[in-house]
């Protein structure tokens, strides 16, 4: 009998050590209900009850074509930002791949310098660049050309927006490139495939991971965007954000703009949800290697 | 991989201009703030101080500075204290609910901001928090926790458990364990944890916005409201100030860390 006890002592102890760990997540967990978990709760529950119980809020949000306009206009601004993203960063993540360690830095430091300045003042700088008096209008024109509106368009916007999500596109792209085995391009060329054959059919598939990885969370981020389209956007560049905040705080139209919200909400969990097994998926094939 | 001589130019010159795009939008304001002239037009006329000047002088600017860096060094430390209980008890969970506890709490950083603003001002409508500073610092607590968490996290997960055992088997107590074994050798991961979410808060804008009141306002919320009133060239002067900040802190940072690697060699 004796010789048992330790055993369910230590059992017992077991049993609240295994507690223990839950606890030290509690006080995060309390906050995160507490400041995440209700707001986002109560914004669902008033955009189905606002002014009356039912769906009528998001039967007018799908049933005006203005609202799908913006809705439209949010998804192709998000979808140019991450093309932008994708062409701009690739050959600038291959090249970082295949310089030496003292460029590498530089041309890191280069993507992140873009943090060092808060997000409102960087803003801020494309105003003074683009504005119809700003430095790139000023450069064309004394170099001969006519000025070019970007201001207030949806240009504007996007080149904007881009600058800010391009190291999003950039950092997990080189981590995938760093990984891709280059003796296997030197196989398909050894094989007699042209550079350009064997950048297409080995390389380019191999790095492919990168691009959606990056794409996804630039497109999700590009959807919630506020700052940028509301100083550098005009009335025809509205995104999905701006419609919540004009009903929410200019017509406290709190049913409408929470359903708006609870749109925006779930596109970008399901877009998460989609790309979960892709980047899964990369996760494991980084761990076997 | 091998490339033409010709390719290699246009790569060269493709990455180059990525850079200027990156970087160049960064260094534009440093102009624009000596500018003599109530305007952020390009090229600036003359030369002044007077926006510095109005930076420091006027009441506006200097509250709103002053009030930024009160909520951000109280978010630093309670985002910190809370992000790295919790990554401990994570580590120290069974796979399965520890990942879904981490998905859970790193929802703030996708949610899209106007949501959770609109969200957060519906409550603190009701909870009569609006403009007040407990009201803004729960609120970045909670945007800047991911960011911990992220950081000490991936400390731990590199971090010798067996050390611990041996500190314990050698007599150490719990505590003692904590603070002579596992403090100092995950205390990188919670500085930059504790950096990370100090510059959150400093540069949160989007739910500041909903949650401020003239009583109340941070130094993005006057940035912003600055731009869209009028174009007053003292946000360029703020502008270059934080640049000339970061860049001390980074840089001083590198070299300090760059002498502490080259003494351990």
């Amino acid at each position: 009998m004796s010789a048992f006890e330790p055993t369910i002592q230590t059992a017992e102890k077991r049993a609240v050590w295994a507690w223990r760990p839950f606890a030290l997540t509690l006080p995060a967990l309390v906050l995160l209900a507490a400041v995440i978990g209700y707001p986002l709760l109560t914004i669902v529950l008033r955009s189905l009850s606002e002014p009356a119980w039912g769906v009528q809020n998001y039967a007018w949000f799908f049933g005006a074509p203005v609202n799908l306009a913006v809705l439209q206009r949010t998804f192709s601004i998000s979808a140019w930002v991450t093309l932008v993203c994708v062409v701009c960063a690739y050959p600038y993540a291959y090249l970082m791949t295949a310089v030496g360690p003292r460029m590498r830095l530089i041309l890191v430091l280069c993507v992140l310098i873009p943090f060092w300045v808060s997000g409102v003042v960087r803003t801020l700088s494309w105003v003074i660049l683009l504005q119809d008096s700003g430095v790139i209008n000023s450069l064309l024109r004394s170099a001969g050309f006519a000025g070019i509106r970007l201001i207030r368009t949806q240009t504007g916007v996007v080149i904007g927006m881009a600058q800010v999500l391009l190291p999003f596109m950039i950092l997990p792209l080189y981590s995938v490139m760093k990984g891709i085995d280059l003796r296997l391009v030197q196989a398909a060329r050894s094989l007699g495939a042209r550079p350009s054959r064997a950048f297409l059919t080995v390389y380019l598939p191999l790095s492919l991971p990168g691009v959606y990885a990056g794409a996804i969370i630039v497109f999700i981020l590009a959807l919630g965007f506020y700052i940028t389209p509301a100083l550098l956007g005009g009335p025809r560049s509205t995104m999905l954000s701006t419609l919540v905040q004009t009903q929410v705080l200019s017509l406290l139209q709190w049913g409408r703009g929470g359903a708006m919200g609870v749109v925006l909400l779930v596109t970008t969990f399901l877009l998460l949800a989609l790309a979960a097994p892709v980047m899964r998926s990369r996760h494991r094939e980084a761990g076997r290697r | 991989m091998e490339m033409k001589p010709l390719t290699r130019i246009v790569l060269g010159l493709v990455c180059l201009l990525v850079a200027i795009w990156l970087v160049a939008p960064t260094l534009v304001v440093v102009p624009m703030s000596f500018n003599g002239n109530k305007s952020l037009s390009f090229p600036p006329q003359g030369f002044s101080w007077q926006w510095y000047e109005n930076f420091v002088t006027n009441p506006e600017w200097s509250t709103s500075f002053l009030n930024s860096l009160k909520v951000a060094s109280i978010v630093a430390v309670l985002a910190t204290v809370l992000g790295t209980l919790a990554a401990f008890g994570l580590d120290r969970m069974k796979a399965r609910p520890a990942n879904l506890l981490r998905m859970l709490m790193l929802t703030p950083m996708v949610v899209p901001g106007v949501v959770l603003a609109i969200g957060i001002y519906a409550v603190y409508l009701d909870a009569q928090l609006v403009g007040t500073l407990p009201g803004f610092v729960l609120a970045h607590t909670i945007l800047a926790l991911p960011f911990v968490l992220i950081a000490v996290s991936a400390n731990l997960e590199v971090f010798d458990r067996r050390l611990e055992t041996a500190a314990a088997s050698l007599g150490a107590g719990a505590l003692t364990t904590f603070r002579t074994v596992t403090l100092p050798l995950i205390l990188p991961g919670i500085l930059s944890g504790l950096l990370f979410a100090f510059a959150t808060s400093f540069d949160e804008i989007i739910v500041s916005l909903f949650i401020t009141n003239p009583y109340l306002k941070t130094l993005p919320v006057q940035i912003f409201s600055s731009i869209t009133r009028d174009a007053d060239p003292t946000v360029a002067a703020v502008g270059t100030i934080l640049l000339c900040a970061t860049t001390i802190l980074i840089g001083g940072g590198m070299l300090l860390l760059g002498r502490e690697r080259k003494g351990r060699l």
